[in-house]
């Protein structure tokens, strides 16, 4: 699966995007921001408020409470400031 | 484009034009094309949002916008499609730039054209609040200490959501 990074969440996790395999107990939009938490300092460091993470898979918002069955692409970055 | 005096048919089949660039955009050039040649349009409402030379108070020496483009497309296209079911628009235009920007500069041009002027600055303003709110864009200040991104502000959230209907996807 593709994850993408942007704005802040980008600058604290270092990269744009990577490819991930992620475990079958990882089913959520949550589950998979508590997953990457734990993947280092500076995930732990990404997502240590994920309250505040929007998500979207495959280009359209979700919730934190989506499931990513099917998802090819899950981008992760703050609230919007836009316009 | 030319399109037929007040065809309902040719009404349906408005274009609408959506474009995310680093260049200046014109908006009265862009405003021109949209009316040229046609007597249905009796309305044209046209936002440019500016570059501000301070944010939160404090002076910024320029602004950069970083933004997720193959989604900012997406969802600014389907916020146009949700405008379009709402009000019987006849021609609408969104340029929104990234890249960096200095104060006094263009950063993003929405305009709704219709018969009535309700719709048209109705139009506008809807997609001015989604644009704040939903459009994958996020600018970066640069102070006199160094860049900050900016914070979402709830007051765009509360502008949005004056838009949502009970079952409104803005909740998704």
């Amino acid at each position: 699966m593709k994850l993408r990074y942007f704005a802040w969440v980008r600058e604290r996790v270092g990269k744009p995007e990577e490819d991930i395999e992620l475990p079958a107990s990882v089913t959520t939009i949550a589950d998979l921001m508590d997953f990457l938490a734990q993947r280092g300092e500076e995930y732990a460091h990404a997502f240590e408020n994920p309250k505040v993470i929007r998500a979207a898979i495959d280009r359209t918002h979700v919730r934190a409470d989506r499931a990513i069955t099917g998802a090819r692409e899950i981008a992760f970055f703050p609230p919007m400031t836009g316009g | 484009m030319t399109a037929s005096r007040g065809d309902a048919v040719e009404r349906k089949r408005m274009t609408p034009l959506i474009r995310l660039q680093v260049e200046p955009f014109d908006a009265a050039r862009e405003s021109a094309k949209l009316t040229h040649g046609r007597s249905d349009i009796g309305a044209v409402v046209t936002f440019t949002g500016i570059c501000r030379g301070d944010e939160s108070g404090r002076s910024l020496a320029a602004m950069t916008l970083e933004h997720f483009p193959e989604m900012a497309e997406a969802e600014i296209a389907r916020h146009v499609e949700d405008a379009l079911r709402r009000w019987p628009l006849l021609g609408v235009t969104v340029i929104h730039r990234y890249g960096r920007l200095t104060p006094g500069e263009e950063i993003v041009l929405v305009i709704a054209a219709a018969s009535h002027r309700n719709e048209a600055f109705a139009a506008a303003e809807f997609l001015m609040d989604f644009l704040k709110t939903r459009a994958p864009f996020w600018k970066q200040v640069e102070y006199a200490d160094g860049a900050h991104w900016v914070d979402a502000k709830a007051t765009d959230d509360a502008l949005a959501a004056r838009w949502d209907e009970p079952a409104g996807r803005a909740a998704e």
